[in-house]
Order: structure tokens, then sequence, then C-alpha cells
């Protein structure tokens, strides 16, 4: 049995196709949902924690992946380089979980790394650059 | 009762002045009245940051030997502007680095443009300026290239043509995609909405008929202290107003100046923008003089009291049709979410009312510490609602 946490980009077009429930259907995986969200790009965002035999999480990825999707392992490390953020604000209109949030007493944008799902939207979107990826 | 500059000043100098902030100012005025606080305070300050396109800095690199009329340069790659006398340059906040990809591949980075330039500078790291010219008989020089720092180089000015804009558009999406924009990443069907003004406490919408700020203002500048040049570019007073004369609709603009020496990274930030450009972010403080009851009555004025308007930023905006679609209040802006066509509509700043709060309390420390005296304006800068007596 192998667990492996990962992140799957659906495009637009597969949003709605029934992907992952074949997972268990076909391939006999187990799995829970972690999160779930569509990005600003219309695109759908999934966190999940797949149980299953090394051989059959193989076979289901690889299934995934011919669908259009992108998997990404939840490895990834995104940080915030404190001294650079400025507090803006921009990163709060595209992240799709609570990572950032505005604290609105101090109306600063806190980064909490645990409902982080390694998405990358903010990386780009920050203006001074102070999201970053260390893998 | 009345205050003159001169006589804040003399406060100032003793260690006498009261200075507060545009956030204390409001409690002050709710505690014990509007009078009482024009008695009591002397000075209020505000401040604002964020990205201000209309930005740059005249740089004298000083001269090469053999001498050169410098035709083009540039900065870490960054082209700068040359046109003026042998070897001074503008580096203007936006031009990108030559060879950038810009939009390209769309939405394009905008890694490295002017606006880091300026920040690169004022952090005191080593640019390199590469520069070539047609050669004359004064200026024989064509080719030239060094490394230049800001202690090295003769003279550096921030000199910004359009900063701190009184009230500014909150930007929306109509389409059915997203698009990418100055004001930030919009998402389809009004998915976000994103601001930038720091709202109660933006120097100009303190003082919203601009009777104290004017021509030779002493200000915060960048981390350092400049003075207000000129009207900013865009300047337009003949808006709707709302209460004590803020306007509802972009308005007022500052054109300000100051020494580069002395500013601070902090407060002059170089920004990418997905999509759209590079940028400075700027961190400005206008102090304002308590003359009479009516500087307090306006500088008093509250996010819930200030309005701003929804445009949308899909057609409206880029075709220029002047449409609004709503005005909202900067206190809904800063709840996080506002209500617009029956849908709640996250919100988002690009400008950062935390670092305006430190400006605004970092000049009253200044002033109230003697480091700070105030100035009187030249000349008050152009207003036709205060010229005509519209209030
Ligand atoms: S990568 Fe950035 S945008 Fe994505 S979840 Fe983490 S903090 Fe939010
Ligand atoms: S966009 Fe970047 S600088 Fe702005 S609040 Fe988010 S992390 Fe900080």
């Amino acid at each position: 049995m192998v667990r492996h946490k990962i992140v799957l980009h659906f495009p637009h077009e597969q949003v709605d196709k029934p992907i992952v429930s074949r997972l268990v259907r076909d391939f006999g995986l187990d799995f829970n949902i972690l999160k779930a969200s569509i990005t600003p790009r219309e695109e759908g965002l999934l966190v999940l924690e797949i149980i299953g035999k090394e051989k059959d999480y193989e076979r289901g990825m690889a299934y995934i992946e011919s669908c259009g999707v992108s998997i990404q392992p939840l490895s990834q490390d995104i940080r915030r380089n404190d001294a650079k953020c400025t507090h803006c604000g921009a990163c709060i209109a595209v992240c799709p979980t609570d990572a950032l949030r505005v604290d609105r007493d101090k109306m600063e944008v806190a980064f909490n790394d645990e409902e982080c799902v390694a998405c990358e939207l903010c990386i780009k979107v920050c203006p001074p650059r102070a999201m970053e990826i260390h893998y | 009762m009345g205050k003159t500059i001169e006589e804040i000043n003399e406060r100032i100098k003793r260690g006498e002045a009261v200075v507060v902030t545009a956030e204390e100012v409001m409690d002050l005025v709710r505690k014990e009245g509007v009078e009482e606080t024009a008695r009591k305070v002397d000075v209020i300050t505000t401040g604002t940051f964020g990205p201000m396109c209309s930005s740059g800095a005249f740089v004298n690199v000083g001269h090469a030997q053999p001498r050169m009329r410098i035709s083009r340069a540039w900065l870490n790659d960054v082209p700068v502007f040359c046109g003026i006398a042998a070897v001074d340059v503008y580096i203007g906040a936006t031009e990108m680095a030559e060879h950038d990809p810009l939009n390209e591949v769309f939405p394009g980075e905008f890694r490295y443009g002017g606006g880091h330039v300026i920040e690169d500078l004022v952090a005191g790291k080593t640019l390199r300026l590469r520069a070539e010219s047609y050669g004359t008989d004064c200026y024989p020089n064509r080719h030239w290239e060094k490394d230049v720092t800001l202690a090295e180089i003769k003279e550096a000015w921030l000199f910004n043509p359009r900063n701190a804009y009184q009230n500014y558009n909150v930007a929306v999406n109509l389409s059915d995609r997203v698009i990418y924009t100055y004001m930030g990443v919009l998402r389809p069907e009004l998915g976000n909405a994103n601001y930038c003004s720091a709202g109660q406490l933006s120097p100009l919408l303190n003082d919203p008929l601009l009777r104290t700020i004017g021509i030779g203002t002493r200000i915060f500048l960048g981390g350092g202290t400049g003075y207000v040049a000129w009207h900013g570019t865009q300047h337009n007073t003949r808006v709707p107003r709302d209460g004590e004369g803020a306007p509802t609709r972009p308005a007022g603009t500052l054109s300000v100046i100051g020494d580069l020496r002395g500013m601070n990274p902090r407060y002059l930030t170089g920004y990418s923008i997905l999509g759209y450009g590079a940028s400075l972010a700027v961190g400005i403080g206008v102090p304002i003089p308590v003359l009479d009851e009516d500087v307090v009555r306006a500088a008093a004025v509250r996010d819930e009291d200030l309005k701003a308007p929804v445009v949308d930023y899909s057609v409206d905006y880029p075709q220029g049709t002047g449409r609004v679609l709503a005005e909202v209040t900067y206190a809904e802006l800063k709840s996080g979410s506002i209500r617009l066509e029956g849908k709640d509509v996250p919100t988002a700043s690009l400008s950062s009312y935390s670092r305006a709060r430190e400006i605004a309390s970092t000049l009253k420390e200044w002033i109230s510490r003697r480091d700070f005296l105030l100035t009187r304006p030249v000349e008050l800068l152009p207003c036709a609602d205060r010229e005509e007596g519209v209030e």
C-alpha cells in the first residue's frame, strides 16, 4: 500500500467529467479530497490523497494524464519572503484557498502555508515577487 | 480662530506641536468635536503606498573621458531616456529591459523594468551603464560602459509626473474570460474587484479642495523627503463631490520631486504586474497643517463616507466609454467583499493600507522629533471647486 498527496489541474473542458471516480471503479484506488476549487482561469484544482497498490497508482495516474489532467506532487514548498511583501493584497484575488488572507485589523496579508495547495497562482501575480517556490 | 504655518512651525521647533495621523483625527473629532480638535491639533499626517506608473528619476551619470553626448543608454539593460543634455538621463518606471518577451507569452511576467532599476539604485546596488553616441567634435566618445552606484552618481532625483491620485476606480471584469490589467488579475463575470487607494488615509482625500497642499509643500517621499512640484498630469478637479468635498471619481494628482539619496527601497519598490508591465510602488505622506476647523472637518473623513466608482475593465475602461457601474465605499471595499448586481464580489487591494499607516506614523514621528518642518506652498494647486467657492 502506498499513500501519495497530489495536486490535479483540470483543464476547463474536463472539470465536469467524472475522471476521479474512475480511480476507484477501474483501478481499485481509494482517495481523500483534501481541497477542491476552481481557479481564476476556470481550471479545476483538486488536492487528493491517494491510497492503494503502487502498480494501481501508476496505472491510475497514467489514465488521469491521458485525460489531459496534469499531476503535480504536493511536495513543492511555497514560501513568502516576508521582507519583500508590501501587503498590497494583489494575491488575495487569485489564491483559491485561505492560505493568503487579509488580517482586517492590521490590514496586512497573512500567509498560512498549511492551507496552501501549491497551485502557484500567486507567484507571478505578486507585484514585488515575494511569493517563492522552493524545490 | 486660525493658525498660520509659521505658528505651527514655531510649535514644532519648541517640541510642542500636536501631531496626529488621519486615522487618529477621526477618533479625536468623534470624541471631542471639530472645534476642540482644531484648537488642539497642529498637523494631520496622511500616507499612501501603491503602484504609481507615472514615476521616474533624473540621473546625471557624470562625464566620460573623453566626453560623450549620450544618445542611447541602458541601466541594467533597461533603456533610459537620453533626449536631454550630454550625461543627463531619465529612468522611466514602466520601461522594460531590452529583449523582455513582454506579452509575447501571455500573460507576460515583466520581471525587470525601470521601477526595479530605481529600487536597485536606492538600495545601493551596483548597476551596469551602457551608453552609445554618434560622436561630435565636442563630445567624441561613442561607446561607454561602466558600473554605477547611487553613491558615485552626481545627481539623482525622483521626479514623478503623476502620483497620489485623489480617489481611484474599482476595477471589475464583466466579460467571460480572465483579464490582466494594471489593476491586477480580474476574473470573469465579476469574479473579483480590485481597488487602489488608501481611502481615509490618502493624502488628497484628506484635503479634498486642496486648501493646504501646493507647490513647494514638503512631503514624505519614498522614505526620504521631497516636495510637491506641481499638480500632476490628468489633474482634474471638476468632479462630483460628496459630504465635505471628497471627490467620488479619480480627481486631483500630484507631481512630486525629491533626492533619491535618503530614500528607502521599502517605500520605493519595483513592481511586476502580470500581463501588464513594470511599475514602481511609491510611498507618499503629506502633512496637513490645521489652519482652521474646515481643515479638520475634511480630514476627519472616514472610509464609510468615501465612495469610489466601479468600472468594467473588459470593455468600458479600454474603450473609454466613461460608464460607471456603481459606487461603493472604502469601508465596503476594505471589508473584503462588495455587493454588485446581486452578487457578493471579493475585493483585493493594490495599495497597501498597512504601509500607508506606517508612512503616516513615520511622518508624525519626524515632525514630533523636530526633524521635519512644514513649508508654506508658493502657490496652491488648481482646484476649480475651491476657486469658485463651490463647497
Ligand atoms: S500557491 Fe499561492 S495561490 Fe496557490 S494556494 Fe498557495 S498561497 Fe494560495
Ligand atoms: S501580492 Fe505579494 S506583496 Fe502583495 S500581499 Fe500578496 S504576497 Fe504580499
